[in-house]
This record gives structure tokens, C-alpha cells and sequence, in this order.
């Protein structure tokens, strides 16, 4: 059956990939583009490690038919880096241990940034309620919360916007 | 095995699409469809979707709201007029798949999924379907909800009364918090009338196949009093006429035994 092309605009970049009838974003991201952020964990929508930000709403990548995707802004966890520098989302990760087998990084740290992209200062339920749908079997959850809500106090009552998301 | 997507700009046309091929499946949100697809399952051979406006629109029609069928949870979360459908919408899945998931989608997710639909039912809520000729037809929620599989129409929205203040309520009861599936939803639309409750509606999620009435419990609630003493003949009645599953969340015996516990908790609005 033929591909259809599918144009969207990948962390800052316009691309262009081919998909198969009925392939979910997911695939054509790692598959097609080569962005292997995004994870593959379930299939089934449950787990969250493939949460990827579709213009700036959470969505896992795995139930996203991909061609409904074109013409959107989609923002994977390779997006957060600027090369060797680390944004303070994840250099809070890394400094609360919030990583431990890493596969559900990815995820959490999307779902974490569109949060704190819509409240800047967001209390320990919020973090809860927002890391809800993705599942992480080392850390006890725990320290992925201590993070969130130091990257939040770090970005110290941002107002959010286009400045605060630069600087997630 | 591929399957084609087949787009349309309007409604009449998706449906026209859909009622004319028995392989294709209309494409809403994608959490359930997705989720077979991804699966490998060879009975999908057709997505049908739609990019009409309506669709997604929350339409005030004087008493009633008319809830376009993709409409997802994030939208009936933004709306003012639909806050007596915020407690339900806010327990669906994560926040992924409430940007996801909507509201004709959920009409037809299989027990235990379905929360919303059980809250609609006990709202007494209305279905335009669209099938391949005619107008747009109104179905009661409950008589579709029993022909689902087979229906072939295109839903287009879901009609619901405004409940009056605190008329409406709703309650889920999940192994994992903040976000789990259902052992048992309920939902419960008491209208009182001089201290006592007049027609009430009581629907229960995971409970069924489908969501389904508690007939039982509203007989037995109708002229009594909100309080422990009024309640205690419905409670006794709480698990008539279910049929719950048995799955890895919990047993049918268990749901089965704790459906008077919540039923009280709801009722009496105890934490």
C-alpha cells in the first residue's frame, strides 16, 4: 500500500517522513526520523514512556495515528539538550537520582515539561497528578518528584510563556 | 497489514464511509483503536475520520448541553458549563490520554473503561447517531450502550440535562492513586423534592459489560431521605442485576461486595 507523506515541525526543525496506513507516531519518529528519545514500552497507551509534546499537550506517541500529525509542533525529550548542555529539567534529574534504568526518563521528563510550561509553580500533588500516566518500577517515584519541583524553584516564578519554555 | 485512512470534512460523509464498509472502524481519539491496531489486529482494514468543526463543539441548547462526540477530556475540564462533569473527567487515565480520549470514544470502551459513559447515563443522556441515509437520529445512551458492537452509525454527540446544584455525583474507586482503573464507578443524579429524592438515577461503571442502571437502587431510593436510616433498603440492593467481571484489578465477587460500601460512601458523600 502506498506511504503517505507527513510533514510536522520536530523540536524546532520542519521533517518530512513517509508513514504506512495505521503507523502511530512512535514509529515514524524512531523509525522514520531517527529520533530515539521517545520509548517504546507497551504499545497499549499505559505506560508513558512514549510521551511526546504535540503542540505543547502531553501525548503518547504509541496511540497517535501518525498522520494526524501534519502540520503540528512536536517536542521529544531530544529537543530539551543544546548539544553537551543540559537544560535545568534535566540536570535536576541527574541531580536527584531521579534516573536509575533510564527508560522511563524520556517520558517523565516530557510530561514533566508540560506541566511546569503551564504552572510554573506547581505543589507536590500537581507533580503527582502530571507524572500520572507514566510508569517508572526503580525509583519509588520519589526523587523523579523532588526534581520537578526543584527545576520548578529554579525557574523561580518564571511567568510561563515563550521565555520559561527556553529555559526548561 | 496496513490499514487505509480515509478522511472526510464532513460529517454525513464520514458516516456514509462507514456504513459502507464493514471492515472500517471510525477514528476518534485513538486510545482504544490504536491500542488494537498496535496489536496487529487483521479485522481493521478502514480508519474513518472526520475534521468537521461540530465535532469537537460544546453547543448550550437552553436546559440541555450538547457534547459533540470528540470532544476529550481536556476540553470538558476547560468548559464552565460542563463543571458538573469535571470529577468524572479528571479521574480518565493520565494527562496524555485525557488530551486524547473523548467523549464518543467512550461510549464504546469496554469494562472496566467507561467511566464517562456511566456518568452519562445516570444524566439520562441523549446519542445523535448518523447512520448511511437519513437525518441524525437521538438514541437513549442506555439503548445504545446495548447495541454498541453492532450499531454501524456514526456517533455525533451526546445530549445531557444541566443537573441542578449538587444534583449530580460521582465517585470511582481505584487500586492506584492518583491514576487507576476502575474496580467500580457510580454515578448518581438525585434530584430532591421537599428533603427527598424524586427519579433518581443511579449508573455503575465496571460493573457490566457495559455501564449500566442500578434499577434496583433507584426503586428503592425514590421518596426517601439522604441520610444513613433512608439509604439502608438501597444498599441491600447494591449489586442487583450486575454482572462484573473478574480481571487482574479485582474479582467479581469483590466488586459485587463492595458496590454497597461506595454506593454509601457516594450517597452520603463521605470521603
Amino acid at each position: 500500500m502506498a506511504k503517505t507523506p507527513v510533514q510536522f515541525r520536530l523540536n524546532g526543525a520542519d521533517k518530512a517522513v513517509f508513514v504506512d496506513g495505521g503507523e502511530n507516531l512512535l514509529n515514524a519518529l524512531r523509525r522514520g526520523i531517527g529520533d530515539m528519545s521517545a520509548k517504546f514500552g507497551c504499545g497499549q497507551g499505559t505506560c508513558g514512556v512514549c510521551t511526546v509534546l504535540i503542540d505543547g499537550e502531553p501525548r503518547l506517541a504509541c496511540l497517535t495515528l501518525a498522520e494526524t500529525c501534519a502540520g503540528r509542533t512536536i517536542e521529544t525529550a531530544l529537543g530539551l539538550a543544546e548539544g553537551p548542555n543540559l537544560k535545568p529539567l534535566q540536570e535536576a534529574f541527574m541531580e536527584r537520582f531521579a534516573a536509575q534504568c533510564g527508560f522511563c526518563t524520556s517520558g517523565m521528563l516530557m510530561a514533566a515539561k508540560a506541566l511546569l510550561d503551564r504552572n510554573p509553580s506547581p505543589t507536590r500533588e500537581d507533580v503527582a497528578e502530571a507524572i500520572s500516566g507514566n510508569i517508572c518500577r526503580c525509583t519509588g517515584y520519589e526523587p523523579i518528584i523532588d526534581a520537578i519541583l526543584d527545576a520548578a524553584s529554579k525557574r523561580g516564578g518564571q511567568p510561563s510563556g515563550e521565555q520559561g519554555r527556553a529555559r526548561i | 497489514m496496513t490499514v487505509q485512512v480515509k478522511t472526510f470534512g464532513s460529517l454525513s460523509e464520514a458516516a456514509a464511509a462507514l456504513a459502507s464498509d464493514r471492515a472500517a472502524r471510525f477514528f476518534s481519539g485513538g486510545t482504544l483503536l490504536m491500542r488494537a491496531i498496535n496489536e496487529g489486529d487483521q479485522t481493521i482494514a478502514t480508519l474513518v475520520r472526520v475534521t468537521d468543526p461540530s465535532y469537537c463543539q460544546i453547543r448550550n441548547e437552553g436546559a440541555r448541553i450538547a457534547i459533540g462526540a470528540g470532544v476529550r477530556m481536556v476540553d470538558i475540564l476547560a468548559s464552565r458549563d460542563l463543571a458538573f462533569l469535571h470529577p468524572v473527567a479528571r479521574v480518565v487515565g493520565g494527562p496524555a490520554v485525557r488530551a486524547m480520549a473523548t467523549v464518543g470514544g467512550n461510549l464504546f470502551a469496554p469494562s472496566p473503561y467507561g467511566d464517562l459513559a456511566a456518568a452519562l447515563l445516570a444524566l439520562e443522556a441523549m446519542v445523535m447517531v448518523q447512520g448511511s441515509y437519513g437525518g441524525p437520529q437521538q438514541v437513549p445512551l442506555e439503548q445504545f450502550l446495548s447495541g454498541r458492537e453492532r450499531s454501524g452509525s456514526l456517533v455525533l454527540a451526546v445530549s445531557v440535562p444541566r443537573p441542578g446544584p449538587d444534583a449530580f455525583r460521582f465517585r470511582k474507586a481505584a487500586r492506584v492513586r492518583p491514576k487507576g482503573v476502575s474496580v467500580i464507578s457510580i454515578a448518581a443524579h438525585l434530584p430532591l423534592a421537599g428533603g427527598r429524592i424524586a427519579g433518581a438515577r443511579i449508573a455503575y461503571g465496571a460493573m457490566a459489560p457495559t455501564p449500566i442502571r442500578a434499577r434496583a437502587v433507584e426503586r428503592t431510593l425514590e421518596g426517601r431521605s439522604l441520610d444513613a436510616a433512608g439509604i439502608a433498603p438501597a444498599l441491600a440492593v447494591a449489586a442487583e442485576g450486575t454482572s462484573p467481571a473478574t480481571d487482574a484489578l479485582a474479582s467479581a465477587w469483590y466488586r459485587r461486595e463492595v458496590a454497597a460500601i461506595h454506593l454509601r460512601r457516594l450517597l452520603l458523600g463521605e470521603g
